[in-house]
């Protein structure tokens, strides 16, 4: 329920909403401009109305991927005294103002204003707005229609990939129906109609199959996902270690907000090309070349590592109640990030392209991060007192966030761009680099040490994270 | 077996449990009544070392809970749903709790076959996880992983609660058995009178952190715990 979030995760869909908004408008105010600017030769709106036909494509593939209909909402509804027609005209039309339409108004009004004051007659593009709004609804309700069949998917996946192969290898030009078909709208607005018509029927077929399914058995269904088991006797090698590797396999694979993180770490390998391609960074700041380096092979360690313990909140009472011993609770945690910090680094090999030197940062930064980071996340990890529900959604999704996030980045990342940065101005490069290294081959030869630390610490604030991980939402 | 010594819990200056002496000797079947807040879900919290007393101490086989681990060796417990792990599957759940309990696969097997009946069939092989399951069937999970390993002391929390009628003639089939060699420790908390009166031979009310009645059950318990209840 929207209504239980916490105001932090309000504030980040917020931002995300608010980043959208803003890259439509600046489109919406600006494009007319910039395609006059670079193609002066052709007509804005129709480049526009060439992209569009892709645009809504892609769009309604969008919404398959994200977008559902609010249904479950009426629920507590269902056994009041309100018609069944009335609860079915509420879901849909509460639908319309959702924020897959409204971002659509951040492009199109704007864009309009514009045409009109450029000199386009007001009428033909009030007329082409009205079709373009007709289609966002349209969009929306067909959505809703195809209920999530995969079949219906397929289909549209084909259409747009073929449509642009064709379109790719001038084979047929789509563009030319994009816009002969949006310019339609333009000329003239008995056009509107065709939209208006699919509107109104995609709106009396979703109303026609809606009715007969506020059931709780149908669409008023919380789904549930069968339980598909792969074999991990692999991780039995690991002796004591196993049965904790493989909950924390599962762990991550099986929760939304877990596997968000999991499959986030391998796009995070991309973040150093940003800094590796300009020039600005290797000359004046070649401490942020590093910053990436950490970023390259750690994205796995720093995103998991920091919500140590938070991830078993939900059943921690059992874990301190069995007969467990907490160090391997923690090995197996640590185990796993450096695990996945080393197949990272595996995988960051073509790095080499930018030069060795690049690639030496890269592996300083994941022996840092092997060595030293994971048994920092560890010991930071202790600290939190924030549960988190797995069964939450994973994608800007702050729960469990506190002060203490933000204050271990500062050790995580800047005590390497600080040994960095003092070794690379008074020695040299390799010294830079070699430093972080041996913080990070100190961190490995006296992990047992710390670890005990670690577990000390774990165990004496037991009381005080039971309690806070028992506070549900 | 468990020796509570002057334990007391106080939130701010709320008492919620004030127990000076408690005795369970070994191989007694121990219920635990009382309405809610009356202090039973805390008592076994700290049992298990879950929470601190304010004062006192309990020891489990002459080991003080709080002091040493080693009363988890022996002592199995389910008190209720955040003891699983929702992402599990029965089985994946039943081989962790073993796997940790010193079972291996052949003694976990052999185990679970002996919950066939209790399961009903709705158990094991099936493709849903713990968190998909329905409150009756997640507790038959909690219930049997509690038993895992031969343990000492079972403690479980209003074990009948949301179970059907027949699982609950079976479940009170299965602690009557393990308390039958006098081996096992079983300590039961209950709402309901007449499933604790059938399957423990004594029974403690508490009421409001303290002990009221402490009870040797006999044939006419269950109305004597039903008129004080009633008063």
């Amino acid at each position: 329920m929207f209504w239980q979030k916490s105001i932090a995760v309000n504030i980040l869909m917020g931002v995300f909403a608010l980043y959208f908004v803003i890259v439509f408008s600046f489109l919406g105010f600006q494009s007319f401009y910039i395609l006059k600017k670079e193609l002066p030769n052709q007509d804005p709106l129709k480049i526009v109305n060439g992209i569009l036909l892709f645009y809504v494509i892609g769009d309604l593939i969008f919404r398959y991927i994200m977008q559902k209909l609010p249904v479950m909402n009426v629920k507590p509804l269902l056994v009041l005294n309100i018609r069944k027609s009335k609860l079915v005209n509420y879901v849909l039309s509460k639908s319309i103002f959702s924020f897959f339409n409204v971002v659509g108004l951040f492009f199109y009004i704007p864009f309009s204003l514009i045409l009109i004051k450029e000199g386009y007659p007001a009428s033909n593009v009030l007329s082409w707005l009205t079709a373009m709004l007709l289609i966002i609804v349209t969009a929306n309700f067909l959505n809703f229609l195809t209920n999530k069949s995969n079949i219906a998917f397929g289909v549209l996946l084909v259409i747009l990939g073929s449509i642009i192969a064709l379109q790719q290898f001038d084979i047929y030009n789509f563009r030319q129906d994009s816009v002969a078909i949006f310019t339609s709208f333009y000329n003239n607005w008995l056009f509107v109609l065709v939209p208006a018509v699919v509107l109104v029927v995609s709106y009396y077929l979703n109303y026609k199959t809606l009715q007969t399914q506020l059931y709780l058995d149908d669409a008023v269904q919380v789904k549930t996902k069968e339980a598909t088991t792969a074999d991990l006797s692999f991780v039995d090698k690991l002796g004591d270690l196993a049965p904790f590797i493989k909950n924390d396999m599962r762990l991550i694979w099986r929760n939304k907000r877990t596997k968000t993180v999991f499959l986030m770490s391998f796009l995070m390998l991309f973040y150093a090309i940003i800094f590796f391609g300009n020039k600005t960074y290797e000359e004046k700041m070649p401490a942020f070349l590093i910053f990436a380096s950490l970023f390259v092979t750690g994205g796995f360690a720093i995103n998991f590592g920091q919500f140590i313990p938070a991830w078993d909140s939900e059943y921690y009472k059992m874990i301190m109640s069995q007969n467990i011993r907490y160090r391997k609770f923690l090995e197996s945690k640590w185990l796993l990030m450096c695990v996945m910090t080393f197949v990272l680094y595996v995988l960051s090999i073509p790095y080499i392209y930018y030069g060795i030197d690049k690639f030496l940062m890269i592996t300083a930064g994941a022996i840092f991060n092997i060595g030293f980071n994971t048994l920092f996340l560890l010991f930071a990890g202790s600290f939190n007192r924030k549960r988190i529900d797995l069964q939450a959604s994973g994608f800007g999704n702050t729960q469990g966030t506190s002060a203490t996030q933000f204050l271990i980045i500062l050790p995580l990342m800047g005590l390497p761009m600080l040994l960095f940065w003092v070794f690379n101005k008074f020695i040299g490069f390799n010294a830079g680099i070699i430093a972080i290294a041996a913080v990070g081959v100190l961190g490995l030869i006296l992990k047992d040490y710390l670890m005990n630390l670690i577990e000390k610490k774990y165990i004496k604030d037991k009381y005080a994270t039971i309690h806070a991980f028992n506070q549900k939402k | 077996m468990i020796q509570v010594k002057n334990i007391s819990k106080k939130y701010g200056s709320t008492e919620v449990l004030n127990i000076p002496s408690l005795d369970i000797p070994t191989g007694e079947s121990f219920g635990l009544v009382g309405n809610n807040g009356a202090g039973k879900t805390t008592l076994f919290n700290i049992l298990l070392d879950l929470i601190r007393p304010t004062t006192g101490s309990i020891e489990n086989n002459n080991i003080t809970v709080n002091r040493s681990e080693e009363w988890k060796t022996f002592t199995g417990s389910f008190i209720d749903e955040s003891f699983l792990i929702g992402y599990l599957t029965p089985n994946e759940y039943f081989d962790f709790i073993g796997e940790i309990r010193g079972m291996n696969p052949a003694d976990i097997k052999n185990f679970l076959s002996q919950f066939e009946e209790f399961f009903n069939g709705e158990i094991l092989g099936k493709k849903k996880f713990l968190r998909d399951l329905s409150k009756g069937n997640q507790k038959k999970v909690g219930i049997v992983a509690a038993l895992m390993g031969n343990p000492k002391v079972v403690i479980l929390d209003e074990p009948f609660a949301n179970l059907d009628p027949t699982t609950q003639i079976r479940l009170k089939n299965i602690i009557k058995k393990l308390t039958q060699e006098k081996e096992t420790t079983v300590l039961v908390s209950s709402h309901d009178l007449s499933h604790v009166t059938e399957v423990c031979e004594r029974i403690v009310v508490l009421e409001k952190g303290n002990v009221v009645k402490d009870i040797q059950t006999a044939p006419v318990t269950l109305q004597e715990l039903e008129s004080y209840f009633a008063s």
